[in-house]
């Protein structure tokens, strides 16, 4: 009984002991001398198992009684999160190297991060759910404050805990609450309870729990740690905080509501429309003041994750699919444009503001291309894939009858695409510049932005047939 | 053949406009003149070996989207032959013309190669014709249609440093689309109601439209009446008929060869083209055939009238134009298609020849075109003098009455104004046309005079400098003078000759006319064992008419090019006019020029002294019936009003307006205040967390929780 239970969660076992084996070795080895090859390893470990679980799995299948769940969502997402998490690792091997950055402690927080994000998509109990969430909180906590002796970078550490904390103790007081009115702590065992109408105790549990999780995926009004945490960590950090953890959350935000929650949809529906609607135009409005690259990145993500939930909210499973195709585009976008930002450096220091961007086109034209055209998906301008996430979205939101929703969407989308094309009028339009930025000196950056950016456009043909992926893995969830 | 015929000019037009650097100037200028000759020869081997026979030749599958069904197919039938030669032989004419007269020109500079340009564009123009004449429906048809246009509005903006070429190009682009308005809801009525628009099935359906009523803006209209007037809606843009003319004069401002090709040989026929080829429509619509032959006549009289003072060489060639095709317009309007089709043919040689020598003219006077500072020219360019003499000769219809013997001109308006007489039973038709070829008697010889007599008037200079054009202009002249001279008593018989050889012409079978009717019945049945509707055929010769009519309701396509009702007689009729009919056009004719004689050369003052003794007649003509004037206070005003209120207060105001306060105002008030919001502070962040789960429960618990 327990050995098959151990097999199904083998992956997560592995990438645990790989990283104590890693963390044990490295400190009784060459410490942060093993730091590049930990990175690489680590990376190459996550997108081996990747692989592996991408094309091993298969079926639904649950380990220790219901705590722990195998099904194509979790898959899907699993497979998104390592992929993501590998590519993070990758470009942040050289940019940590070059400041005195790279401890070997970063990989492997990154991989425990990565195991706790791989249990909140498949935990199928709220005690699971915390052990995961906590567990992928905590690896986040430390890598924000990796520049130990930076003001900013322990600020945003901090900042993170607190609120992170915050937010945990909102999201147990719900599942306390939950557990309290439904006698159960297993999501099949709260659907039951629930049945078609909840009761009003339980339904504060599950705006408590929503609220912890809309924090995870800084939906609006629990988003204000955003900024400041994406402008004070590191950049790899930022790149990482800006992709992997939101698909988890999504994915866990996807689960809770489908899986424990799936008989009132009607109920939670409306609390997502909102936070939704928030989080879109906050992100579309805020991040027009913005100066700096990595807090518009960071505004961007909240109006992005307002497009997912809003195809949460749909409560569909054409909903789950598009927020699921919808995260695997926001991913690779942002992998891109983070490979950029990362790129930015002037005499060997980083840059983040965008006016240095002035002109950049005459400098680098193949790179401002690619640049322009990340601007152009992320904005969802046609042809581009980025378009075709939000459509799905739409799509979904009009069809699962928020109509309103759809029409806000389109709204708050034309606001947003204001910043977005302001970068591409710098680097095109902009003024001559003394201070313009350095070449790039990473063929691993280059190669990512490069990607990235073909991806958007050549995934147009059928976005890489993720359609149907998802439509099996969404139809898994919802039932 | 007929593939070679028709896509030669757009290979030439390729080559030509995208190539030209490659195969340079001179190159361009050749090859598409050769090929353009070589599609003449091959239009008029076929022409000759053509046996009446319709045929159809399918070239690929087009647009198929429900029951709608488009091929690019040829249609080879008489009418399609005719327009072939016409166009490919003006067209290389004009080509080959073209290379002296574009050869230096002024609002080009000298390094700026312009000459392929203009080449690609004649034979790309010359292409879309053959498209539209060959067309074997009427979407193929609509595409020719615009094709031509677009080469139009090309070709009269071909100077386009000069406003007023430009003005004239858009006049000319908007005052057709009107008409193609019309013409596409014709297309869309004939789909709406046969569920094809191929010519075979559209014909065939010609009996079933008269019998059906079909609901129309503010009423039921007849089906074959509404869709014969839609369609001649379209020919009136197209042909410059009256209402929709005003382009034409202006379309002068292009290069002259294009005036001879486009704006009277062959663009501005394809609305005669159009109502002769949908003449099986046509002969069911009476009330619309009346209302062509209406337009027609008072076409024809109203520009002879203002070609009376124009003083500027093209535009009385321009109004003459304009008043030719109302002639051909009356002739389809009272039936006798054949005539139409023969002035037609007719004019194309003697029109694009006067063209061509007024740009002669033009070309040896430096540019100069008012006729006021010509005179005298006949010994500086003698061979251009003769031309534009033979020209005027065929336009005002000189040859000995009562025969048929005289230039092209003469055969081919006299049958128009004998079936004007016919169908109109000497009406308004009939006296406006008769009244117009008095007036074109004039202004022809009026130009003659004012151009090639006299004294020399205006700049000295000028005069002195005067030269013959080159050889590669003289020799399309006098090609063109064959057609003029001969071409009438050529083709007389088979256009306008008794019935059987005019049948014979046009493959149209025997029994569907009077004569057969009445003819023996061997003939009959001989003629129905060729004819494909051989039952048909039987029918129509033993039975009645009604009968026959009521066969054609089975849905048996009318053969042959041209289709007359059994009850159209006014060929016949206009056979048998009396004398004074016959004689009448040529009587006006030599009324025009003896006027203009006296006038022009016998009393050279007493222009100015009509003019001043009927100044208001005189400057209504001179304004061409304020017709202009008249459009720009009604439609061109108001337009610009409308658009200038939806652009300043509409766009401006209200959509810019709102759009620039929303983005500059309300958008950037919420950044602030975003801004402010994102404090720094921890306490802020988590009172934020707080306040917005407090909101949040207490909706659920009013709103969610209370069912």
């Amino acid at each position: 009984m327990i050995g098959s239970d151990l097999n199904i969660i083998l992956p997560e076992i592995i990438l645990s002991l790989f990283a104590m084996g890693a963390l044990i070795g490295a400190v009784y080895s060459g410490k942060d001398a093993l730091a590049p090859v930990l990175t690489w390893a680590s990376a190459a470990v996550m997108a081996v198992v990747a692989i592996w679980i991408g094309i091993s799995g298969e079926g639904t299948q649950t380990a220790f009684d219901g705590m722990f769940n195998d099904d194509g969502f979790a898959r899907f997402a699993k497979v998104v999160i390592l992929l993501s998490g590998a590519a993070v690792l990758l470009m942040s091997q050289d940019y940590m190297a070059r400041r005195g950055l790279l401890r070997f402690e970063y990989p492997v927080l990154i991989v425990l991060a990565s195991v706790g994000m791989m249990v909140m998509v498949s935990a199928g109990d709220l005690i699971a759910l915390y052990m995961g969430l906590e567990l992928q909180s905590l690896a986040l906590y430390v890598v924000a404050s990796l520049r130990r002796d930076s003001v900013r970078s322990t600020e945003a550490g901090l900042k993170y805990f607190i609120l992170g904390a915050l937010s945990s103790g909102l999201l147990l007081y719900g599942a306390s609450l939950v557990y309290g009115f439904a006698g159960s702590t297993t999501f099949d065992g709260i659907i039951a309870a629930a049945g078609e109408e909840a009761s009003l105790g339980l339904l504060f549990g599950l705006v408590l729990v929503i609220c912890g999780l809309a924090f995870k995926v800084s939906a609006v009004p629990f988003h204000m740690w955003t900024p400041d945490v994406y402008e004070g960590s590191p950049t790899p950090v930022t790149a990482f905080f800006a992709t992997a953890p939101k698909v988890a959350a999504m994915g866990l935000f996807a689960r809770v509501l489908h899986d424990a929650f799936g008989g009132v949809i009607a109920d939670w529906q409306q609390v997502l429309a909102i936070l939704s609607l928030l989080s879109m135009f906050l992100g579309a409005i805020a991040a027009i003041g913005q100066n700096n690259i990595k807090r518009l990145m960071a505004y961007s993500s909240i109006a992005h994750m307002g497009y997912a939930l809003m195809g949460l909210a749909s409560g569909t499973v054409f909903g789950v699919q598009a927020m699921l195709i919808y995260m695997a585009i926001y991913v690779t976008m942002n992998v891109g444009t983070f490979a950029f930002i990362l790129s930015m450096e002037k005499d060997g220091t980083p840059v983040t503001s965008i006016s240095a961007l002035n002109n950049y086109s005459k400098k680098e034209p193949g790179k401002a291309l690619a640049v322009l055209v990340l601007m152009f998906s992320l904005a969802g301008v046609p042809p581009l894939v980025g378009f075709f996430g939000k459509l799905y979205v739409l799509r979904a939101a009009y069809e699962g009858g928020l109509a309103w929703l759809a029409v806000a969407g389109v709204v708050a989308s034309v606001i947003g695409a204001f910043y977005y094309l302001r970068i591409v009028f710098y680097m095109y339009f902009g003024e001559e510049r003394e201070d313009a930025l350095d070449k790039t000196r990473s063929p691993i950056l280059w190669g990512m932005l490069m990607a990235s950016a073909l991806l958007m456009v050549v995934g147009v043909v059928n976005l890489f047939g993720i359609e149907g992926v998802a439509q099996a893995a969404a139809a898994t969830l919802v039932n | 053949m007929e593939t070679i015929i028709l896509f030669a000019p757009l290979v030439g037009a390729i080559i030509a406009g995208f190539g030209w650097r490659i195969i340079g100037d001179k190159g361009a200028q050749w090859l598409t003149t050769g090929l353009l000759f070589l599609a003449a020869l091959l239009s008029w081997i076929v022409f000759l070996s053509f046996d009446g026979e319709t045929q159809h030749i399918n070239i690929l599958r087009w647009i198929e989207s429900g029951t709608l069904q488009t091929n690019w197919g040829i249609r080879l039938d008489r009418l399609t032959a005719i327009m072939l030669i016409v166009v490919t032989t003006v067209s290389a004419l004009v080509h080959l013309y073209s290379m002296g007269y574009m050869a230096h020109d002024d609002n080009f500079g000298h390094h700026e190669s312009y000459r392929p340009r203009f080449f690609a564009y004649l034979s790309f123009f010359t292409f879309a014709m053959l498209m539209l004449v060959t067309s074997d429906n009427l979407v193929q048809m609509f595409f020719g249609w615009e094709g031509v246009g677009v080469a139009s509005y090309l070709l009269i903006g071909f100077y386009y440093r000069k406003p007023s070429a430009n003005a004239a190009a858009i006049k000319a682009f908007v005052v057709n689309r009107v008409g193609d308005f019309g013409f596409a809801l014709g297309i869309f009525a004939l789909f709406f109601l046969v569920d094809s628009i191929k010519m075979d099935d559209v014909f065939a359906a010609g009996p079933m439209l008269a019998e059906t009523q079909v609901s129309f803006l503010w009423g039921e209209w007849n089906a074959a009446n509404l869709i014969a007037v839609l369609l001649f809606i379209g020919a009136m843009g197209k042909s410059a008929q009256l209402i929709l003319h005003t382009w034409l004069p202006d379309a002068m401002e292009g290069p002259t060869p294009v005036s001879a090709l486009i704006h009277a040989a062959t663009m501005v026929t394809a609305g005669v083209f159009l109502v002769c080829r949908m003449s099986p429509i046509f002969e069911y619509a009476p009330e619309a055939l009346m209302f062509v032959t209406f337009l027609g006549a008072t076409t024809a009289f109203f520009a002879a009238t203002v070609g009376l003072v124009q003083n500027d060489i093209k535009r009385v060639i321009a109004y003459s134009t304009c008043s030719q095709l109302g002639y051909m317009f009356v002739a389809a309007g009272v039936g006798v298609y054949s005539v139409a089709m023969f002035h037609l043919f007719t004019h194309a040689f003697f029109k694009a020849m006067l063209f061509l020598g007024a740009g002669s003219v033009i070309h040896g006077m430096h540019h100069e075109q008012d006729m006021r500072n010509y005179g005298g020219l006949r010994k500086k360019l003698p061979y251009t003098f003769w031309a534009m003499m033979i020209g005027t000769l065929a336009i005002t219809g000189v040859g000995i009455p009562l025969t048929h013997i005289g230039f092209a001109g003469f055969l081919s308006k006299d049958a128009v104004i004998e079936s004007a007489w016919a169908g109109t039973a000497g009406g308004y038709a009939f006296w406006m046309l008769v009244i117009a070829a008095a007036f074109t008697s004039f202004y022809s010889w009026r130009l003659i005079f004012l151009t090639f007599f006299g004294k020399p008037r205006g700049d000295k200079h000028t005069h002195e400098h005067a030269h013959e054009s080159p050889m590669v202009m003289l020799v399309p002249l006098g090609v063109l003078a064959l057609g003029a001279v001969f071409s009438g008593m050529i083709w007389y018989n088979s256009f306008f000759g008794d019935h059987d050889s005019v049948n014979r012409f046009f493959g149209i079978p025997t029994h569907e006319t009077v004569d057969a009717g009445h003819g023996e019945e061997a003939a009959a049945e001989d003629h129905g064992e060729t004819a494909a509707a051989e039952d048909h055929g039987d029918a129509a010769a033993t039975e009645d008419h009604g009968t026959a009519v009521a066969d054609h309701g089975a849905g048996v396509a009318p053969e042959g090019a041209l289709f007359f009702h059994p009850d159209n007689h006014t060929m016949d009729d206009a056979h048998h006019a009396p004398t004074w009919v016959k004689v009448s056009p040529f009587i006006a004719m030599l009324g025009g020029l003896l006027v203009a004689l006296w006038f022009y050369v016998w009393d050279t003052s007493m222009p100015k002294r009509v003019a001043e003794t009927n100044p208001v007649l005189y400057r209504f003509l001179l304004n061409k019936w304020y017709f202009d004037e008249i459009y720009d206070a009604i439609f061109v005003q108001p337009s610009k009003a409308i658009g200038r209120f939806l652009w300043k207060r509409g766009d401006g105001n209200v959509i810019d307006g709102s759009i620039n306060g929303v983005a500059m105002g309300i958008v950037p008030f919420l950044t602030r205040l975003a801004g402010k919001a994102q404090s720094g502070y921890i306490f802020t962040y988590a009172f934020a967390m707080v306040i917005g789960l407090a909101a949040l429960i207490t909706w659920i618990t009013l709103a969610g929780g209370a069912h």
